[in-house]
C-alpha cells in the first residue's frame, strides 16, 4: 500500500465508516468494505496463521516456503498473515480464498504440502481432502465436500465475541479491523456517551473482571471516577505468567486493535487521559503487534490528541513487564510500573483512590478489556442476555493439557464445565478422564463427575471452585496430581515476592512437604520418616494459615491446588506416603524397576552401573532388581540397550 | 561497552525512577546482560544508589548478570510441558553440557535457562535454541538436537 493510498484509507474510514451506524451504509460503502474484508478479491489470497504458538510449530518455515513458491513461480496470490484461530494443536494453519469462493481452511501444514496447496490455487481448485473447513459467506460459492467451519463441533459449541476475529483479519492492519466493524463503538462512546454513561453502561451490562476476582468492571471505574484529581491512569493488566494460559498472548497477536479499541473507551469512561498496557517481555511478538497497532491507531486518529474531533486526549504506551508472576496482582503491578520491585501492598487504600504514583488508577486485564466494545456498540441489553444470572458474557479457556485439541476456546458463562471438554474433543488417545484443573497455580481441580457446574463466578465459588484467568488443564491418569501439584508449589515458591511471611516461607516448606511425600527416605528410622509424616499431619493446616493470612492474592490461592487436590485425590496422597507408590509412575523416586525377562540378554550393563547394587544375576542369562535396594534412579533404563528395563 | 550504554542514557535524559526498569531492559537487550559497570552508570545518570538497582534487578526473571552463551537454550517448564516430560528434558540437557538450568559453559559457548510457559502448549514440550523453536520433543529427538549442537 503506498503512502497515499493508506492516507487515502485512512480519510474514507474516518469519513464513511466510523460515522453512521452499519444500517446507514450506503451500497458504495458496503462493497467498499467487502473489499477490505477480502470478500470481493480479484486474485487468489493465501492466508497464514503467524502467532507465538504456531511459529512454535513451524509457521515461519511455511511462511518462507508460501514466499519462494510465488516468487519462482511469479504467481499472482498474495500473502496475507492472519492471526490463530484458536485451535493451537492444529497449527500452523493456511486458508485459501479464490475469488467468488468460500475461504478454505487447512490445518496443520508443513512446509512439503504448500506445493500441493498452491498449484490447486493457480488452477482454481483446492485439495478437498486436506482442508478443514470452510468459513461461511452469504455472497461466495461454497466448496463441495468441505465442511463448514461453523458445523465443526470445536467451532459449532462456542460463542465467539471476543475472539470473533482471531485467525480471520491481519493483526498488522488496522484497516482489517475497521472494516470488520471495529472503532465504531469508540466513536459511538465519545459522541453519544459522557463519562458516567459508559460507567452506567458497562454496570448495567453486568461484566465483571475476567481476571479471576470477578469484580464488577462498572464500579470499579465508578469508583475511580468519583476521586477529584488532574489525573487517572487506565492499566491494562496483559502480563499473562500463568504457566499454561495463553489467552491475552493469542487475543493480542490476533485481534490487537481490539485491546487498544477497549482500552481507549476504558480510559474515556474514567476520564484518564494516559493509559498504560503492561505486557510480558519475552513475548517478543506480542509487544511488536501491540506496539504496531497503538502507532496505527495514533496514525488514524483514534488515539492521541482529540481523539475524533471529540477534544478527548488519550495517550497508550507499552511497558514491558520484566517477569515476576507476582506483578499480576495489581498493586504489585503499579509498583513495577513506577520502576520498584514488584511488590503487593496493603489494601486498602486501593487502587481505585491511590494508585500508580499516588494517582486513582483502574488496573483491568486484557479479556475484560477485549469486551467493551462490542457491550458499547451491540448494547448492555444484547450483553446481560448472554450468560447466566450473575456472569454475563463469555470466557475464554485456554486447554491445554492431556487433550486432543490445546486450544482457546470462548464460551458463554452458564454452559456446563463439560462442554469445555466437549469442544477440546475429550482426553489424549482415548483415555480416562482423571480431572481437570482450573486456573493453574492458585486453581482448583474438579472430578469428572462435578462437570455439571456451569462456568458462573458465583456458582463455581459456592462448591470450591475458582474461574481464575481461564488456564485449564486437563489430566488423565498418566498425570499424578502430587507431581502436578509440586509443580504449582515450586512455581509459587520460586515467584513469592518474599514481603510476607506466610508465603515466603509457607510456600517453602509446603515445596518441601511435597517433595518428601514423593521421595523414599533413606531409611525407615531416620529423622527423615518422621518429619515426613509430621509434615503430612500439618499439610493441611499450613495450607489453611497460608490462605487466612498472606498478604496478596498470590500467596491467599497458592495452597489451593493443595487443599482441593487432598480432598478429591487423598488415596493418591496416602497411596504415596504409605506404600510409597506413584501409580501414575511419575514420581521418579518411587518408581521401582524391572527387568523384562524375554529382552534381557544379560550384557551386565545395567548391573555395572547401579549405585546400590540392586540388580543381580549371571551374564548372558535374564537380570533381576532386588526391589528393596532399588532406589529407583533409573541410571538402569538409560544404560540398557534393548529396552528391557522398565518400572511399575 | 560503556560507550553503548551512555549513549542509551543519553536517550533517557531528565527521566526519573519510572524509566528505571526500560533502562535495564534497554542494556541488556542491547549487551545481553547486565554487567557492574552498567548498573554502576545507571546509577548515575537517575541518581539512585547501586544497591537499589540491584535489588530490583534480581528481583525480576529477565534480568541476567551473566552473559548468555553463543548457543542459548531455553526449556519451557509450564504446566503443559511439565506434564510432557519437562523435567527430564532439562536433566538431559544440564547432564550432557554439564551446566545446570541459569549457566553457561566455561568456554562460553552453551547456556541453559528454564523459562516458564512460553504459549505453545499444544506443541510441548518445546525448546529453543537462540529463538528457533524444536518442538513435541521426546528424549530421543532431543539427544539427536544436542549431539548435533555439539557437534558429535
Amino acid at each position: 500500500m503506498s503512502e497515499q493510498e493508506y492516507k487515502n484509507n485512512i480519510k474514507y474510514f474516518l469519513e464513511n465508516v466510523l460515522v453512521s451506524d452499519p444500517s446507514g451504509y450506503s451500497k458504495e460503502v458496503e462493497s467498499r468494505l467487502e473489499s477490505f474484508r477480502r470478500n470481493r478479491i480479484s486474485k487468489p489470497i493465501i492466508y497464514l496463521g503467524v502467532t507465538s504458538s504456531s511459529v512454535c510449530a513451524g509457521a515461519l518455515g511455511v511462511k518462507k516456503a508460501i514466499e519462494e513458491y510465488i516468487y519462482t513461480n511469479q504467481a499472482g496470490i498474495e500473502l496475507v498473515i492472519v492471526g490463530s484461530l484458536g485451535l493451537c494443536s492444529d497449527e500452523p494453519m493456511v486458508d485459501v480464498q479464490l475469488p467468488g469462493k468460500n475461504r478454505v481452511v487447512f490445518k496443520k501444514v508443513t512446509t512439503n504440502d504448500i506445493p500441493t496447496i498452491l498449484d490447486g490455487v493457480l488452477n482454481r481448485f483446492v485439495p478437498t481432502e486436506m482442508a478443514l473447513g470452510q468459513y461461511r459467506h452469504k455472497n461466495l460459492e461454497p466448496w463441495q465436500d468441505i465442511p463448514f467451519l461453523d458445523e465443526l463441533p470445536f467451532f459449532a459449541e462456542q460463542k465467539r465475541i471476543i475472539l470473533a476475529n482471531c485467525g480471520v483479519i491481519d493483526p498488522n492492519s488496522i484497516f482489517d479491523y475497521m472494516a470488520f466493524g471495529g472503532y465504531r463503538a469508540l466513536a459511538k462512546a465519545l459522541r453519544n456517551y459522557t463519562y458516567d454513561e459508559i460507567c452506567t453502561l458497562v454496570e448495567q451490562s453486568g461484566l465483571r473482571g475476567r481476571g479471576g476476582g470477578g469484580y464488577p468492571t462498572g464500579t470499579k471505574w465508578r469508583k475511580a471516577l468519583q476521586v477529584a484529581t488532574d489525573q487517572r491512569y487506565m492499566i491494562c493488566n496483559a502480563d499473562e505468567s500463568d504457566p499454561g494460559a495463553f489467552v491475552y498472548r493469542l487475543l493480542m497477536e490476533s485481534d490487537p486493535h481490539r485491546i487498544v479499541e477497549g482500552l481507549i473507551i476504558s480510559a474515556y469512561a474514567i476520564g484518564a487521559s494516559k493509559a498504560i498496557i503492561y505486557t510480558r517481555n519475552s513475548n517478543n511478538l506480542t509487544v511488536e503487534r501491540i506496539e504496531r497497532a497503538i502507532s496505527q491507531a495514533y496514525e488514524v486518529g483514534v488515539l492521541g490528541h482529540n481523539i475524533l474531533d471529540s477534544g478527548i486526549n488519550i495517550d497508550i504506551s507499552v511497558r514491558k513487564g520484566p517477569g515476576a508472576y507476582v506483578c499480576g496482582e495489581e498493586t504489585a503491578l503499579i509498583r513495577s510500573i513506577e520502576g520498584k520491585r514488584g511488590m503487593p501492598t496493603v489494601k486498602p487504600p486501593y487502587p481505585t483512590e491511590q494508585g500508580l504514583f499516588g494517582k486513582p488508577t483502574v488496573v483491568n486485564n486484557v479479556e475484560t478489556i477485549a469486551n467493551i466494545s462490542s457491550i458499547i456498540l451491540n448494547g448492555v441489553n444484547w450483553f446481560a442476555s448472554i450468560g447466566s444470572e450473575n456472569s454475563k458474557g463469555t470466557k475464554i479457556f485456554s486447554v491445554s493439557g492431556k487433550v486432543n485439541r490445546t486450544s482457546a476456546i470462548e464460551l458463554p458463562m452458564g454452559s456446563p464445565l463439560s462442554k469445555i471438554i466437549e469442544v477440546v474433543g475429550g482426553v489424549i488417545n482415548d483415555g480416562k478422564l482423571k480431572a481437570i484443573h482450573i486456573g493453574g497455580p492458585s486453581g482448583f481441580s474438579a472430578l469428572p463427575n462435578e462437570l455439571d457446574i456451569p462456568i458462573d463466578f458465583d456458582k463455581m465459588k459456592e462448591v470450591g471452585l475458582a474461574m481464575g484467568s481461564g488456564g485449564i488443564q486437563v489430566l488423565d491418569n498418566t498425570v499424578c496430581v502430587i507431581d502436578m501439584v509440586k509443580y504449582f508449589m515450586y512455581f509459587i515458591q520460586k515467584e513469592s515476592c518474599g514481603k510476607c511471611i506466610p508465603c515466603r516461607e509457607g510456600s517453602r516448606r509446603m515445596l518441601e512437604i511435597l517433595q518428601n511425600i514423593s521421595k523414599r527416605p533413606i531409611n525407615e528410622n531416620g529423622h527423615n520418616t518422621l518429619e515426613r509424616f509430621k509434615g503430612v499431619i500439618h499439610l493441611e493446616s499450613l495450607a489453611e494459615v497460608m490462605r487466612d493470612t498472606s498478604l496478596c492474592g498470590l500467596g491467599q490461592t497458592a495452597p489451593n491446588p493443595v487443599l482441593s487436590t487432598l480432598k478429591l485425590f487423598r488415596d493418591e496422597y496416602e497411596e504415596h506416603i504409605f506404600d510409597r507408590k506413584c501409580k501414575a509412575g511419575v514420581c521418579r523416586d518411587l518408581r521401582t524397576f524391572y527387568i523384562d525377562i524375554d529382552k534381557c540378554t544379560g550384557c551386565t550393563a545395567c548391573a555395572k552401573k547401579c549405585p546400590t547394587n540392586a540388580i543381580i544375576g549371571t551374564p548372558r542369562s535374564p537380570y533381576f532388581v532386588v526391589e528393596d535396594k532399588c532406589i529407583g534412579c533409573g541410571i538402569c533404563e538409560e544404560v540398557c540397550k534393548f529396552s528391557a528395563v522398565n518400572f511399575k | 561497552m560503556e560507550n553503548r550504554i551512555e549513549e542509551l542514557l543519553e536517550k533517557h535524559s531528565h527521566s526519573r525512577r519510572d524509566s528505571l526498569i526500560p533502562i535495564l531492559q534497554e542494556i541488556q537487550e542491547e549487551v545481553g546482560y547486565l554487567s557492574e559497570e552498567a548498573i554502576i552508570l545507571v546509577g548515575r545518570h537517575l541518581d539512585i544508589p547501586t544497591s537499589k538497582i540491584y535489588g530490583l534487578a534480581t528481583f525480576y526473571n529477565q534480568f541476567k548478570f551473566e552473559p548468555k552463551g553463543s548457543f542459548h537454550i531455553e526449556v519451557c517448564h509450564g504446566t503443559a510441558c511439565h506434564m510432557f516430560g519437562a523435567v527430564s528434558i532439562i536433566d538431559i540437557i544440564e547432564k550432557k553440557l554439564k551446566i545446570k538450568a541459569g549457566q553457561a559453559t566455561r568456554n562460553g559457548k552453551y547456556s541453559l535457562e528454564v523459562v516458564p510457559c512460553i504459549g505453545a502448549c499444544a506443541q510441548s514440550p518445546v525448546i529453543s535454541i537462540n529463538g528457533e523453536f524444536y518442538s513435541n520433543l521426546t528424549v530421543e529427538t532431543l539427544k539427536i538436537i544436542l549431539a548435533e549442537l555439539i557437534g558429535e
